[in-house]
């Protein structure tokens, strides 16, 4: 497999399906793992960088979950390459900005990954479609289990698994869940929502990654704490959070139908005749009206189309992806005439 | 207009900064801006807020703060509030009662109740074991009864496990 295969299909957690779909976009578990005495990233010199870099790669080579994988080294991409992959929720800005001694490791269908040498040795990844933490937490907990039978992981009985940063210390899992909340937008009770959430320790962030602000009503929700419980337990606690958000979704959307259904379907038509019919449009509109249009899906007010078509439209409209596409840099304005008819492609009449 | 660092490319990012409730504007080129975002990331980080809790161990003199330092990768602990990273697995040993408070602040709890991985790497294992030989040494002089060596055993131990579970 290539990278510049990967822009011809989309990562399987787009494909809107699993349960919940029609408000859980994606639900994601990353673990942190480090060898044990070598020095963490930020204080590895490069030669202690690449040390690191070979041994996980020699060890991954020999584990079957790694087959089909794809192992780039960072400072071997151009930088549209790097933007590519972080639009595709791979990987950091971070881990792009001092690529020297660090890897991608990406599985077929993306839902496996691994960056290695980012702030820890291993940040390994999995993300799956739809409501489904449990089921992505076995995999991750397989897939850590096979490169821990063949490295000695920085673990200690006390304190777990350490990294870098204290505040991974532990489980060192990130467990997080990707939600798209549009109803508890337009009926002002998102921040509410987000308030209980952060006095719970729980943290939430936009569609966009870190330090971004939700964009297109996509929330991004993860665990906080990774000591002094277990993995289960926090995935079970997510969880229970996440089900209540849900509910409170379906009801904020069964309430904007109930009160007043035209003037939501205006809204929804609205957005979807722009899409179909605009020539230059920007991202940012672009986002919110395919939230719309994700909205009318949902409850069965738009037809012909479906969920996964839109889903991926969030990820390809981003300029790296426009760019590859079209297989040439492009300027900002460029972009606007591209993702214009690359919606109309995918989506119009 | 033009991008305000390089002055070169076409502004397309618009950024309003507030420091001190000073508003500033700042129009940006987009690579100046993502250079710009990288940086502020990097400005205000977690590393701030954890040096602020890393602060609030016992008091440390000048001589201990200066003292204290990773043998494995030269971490000093001063480095450590400074950036908010550790520098390697031995970090944990080395500052273990600093962290130990700073773990609890952070996480309401320094105990791991998670996975354990399939191989314990040698450093730890040797610390397990370290500790194991210690108690079977202890078992033995109770019962040559020789009480003052097990007295001195028993506070090796003691000090020990203490330092394991700060």
């Amino acid at each position: 497999m290539e990278l510049s295969d990967f822009i011809h299909s989309t990562g399987q957690w787009l494909k809107g399906t699993g349960a919940h779909a029609n408000i859980v976009m994606s639900s994601r578990i990353r673990l942190a793992r480090n060898l044990a005495t070598r020095p963490f990233p930020n204080k590895a010199r490069k030669k202690e960088l690449l040390d690191v870099l070979a041994a996980v790669q020699s060890v991954m080579t020999e584990i079957d979950y790694f087959k089909d994988s794809i192992f780039l080294k960072i400072n071997e991409l151009d930088n549209v390459d790097k933007q590519f992959l972080i639009e595709r929720h791979l990987m950091s800005h971070e881990h792009a900005a001092n690529p020297d001694g660090k890897a991608l490791v990406v599985s077929k269908e993306e839902i496996l990954s691994v960056m290695v040498n980012e702030e820890d040795h291993m940040r390994i990844q999995v993300m799956k479609s739809g409501l489904d933490l449990d089921e992505t937490w076995k995999i991750a907990d397989v897939i850590d289990d096979a490169l821990s039978q063949k490295l000695d992981f920085a673990y200690s009985i006390h304190w777990g698994y350490l990294t870098a940063c204290p505040t991974n210390t532990g489980t060192a899992m990130r467990g997080s869940v990707m939600l798209h909340l549009p109803a508890l937008v337009m009926t002002k009770q998102i921040n509410k929502v987000l308030n209980a959430i952060s006095k719970l320790s729980f943290a939430s962030r936009g569609f966009y990654g870190e330090g971004t602000q939700a964009s297109g009503n996509f929330y991004q929700i993860s665990n906080q704490v990774s000591m002094g419980h277990t993995e289960q337990d926090v995935i079970q606690n997510i969880n229970g959070l996440i089900s209540q958000i849900i509910e409170q979704e379906e009801q904020a959307r069964q309430a904007l139908l109930l009160q007043n259904k035209p003037v939501l379907e205006d809204k929804i038509f609205r957005s979807y005749g722009v899409l179909k019919n605009a020539h230059i449009i920007s991202s940012q509109e672009t986002v919110e009206l395919l939230s719309m249009v994700r909205l009318g899906i949902d409850l069965d007010i738009i037809k012909d189309v479906d969920r996964n078509a839109i889903n991926e439209l969030f990820i390809m409209i981003q300029p790296a992806h426009l760019q590859k596409l079209e297989g040439k840099k492009l300027s900002a304005s460029e972009r606007d005439i591209k993702r214009a008819s690359l919606i109309r492609q995918k989506i119009g009449g | 207009m033009m991008c305000d660092i390089c002055g070169k490319k076409k502004a397309t990012v618009h950024l309003t900064e507030i420091v001190d409730e000073q508003m500033s504007e700042m129009h940006l080129c987009e690579e100046c801006a993502r250079q710009k975002s990288v940086q502020m990331e990097q400005q205000f980080g977690l590393a701030d807020l954890l040096a602020g809790l890393a602060d609030f161990g016992k008091p440390m003199s000048e001589a201990e703060k200066i003292d204290l330092q990773c043998r494995n990768c030269g971490m000093t602990y001063e480095d450590f509030r400074k950036f908010g990273r550790l520098g390697c697995s031995e970090c944990y040993e080395a500052f273990k009662g600093q962290l130990a408070t700073l773990l609890k602040k952070v996480h309401g709890s320094n105990q791991h109740l998670g996975k354990t991985p399939v191989r314990i790497p040698q450093v730890e294992k040797k610390r397990i074991e370290g500790l194991q030989e210690l108690k079977n040494q202890l078992m033995e002089a109770i019962q040559m009864e020789d009480f003052e060596k097990a007295a001195d055993l028993r506070d090796k131990i003691r000090d020990l496990e203490k330092k394991g579970k700060k």
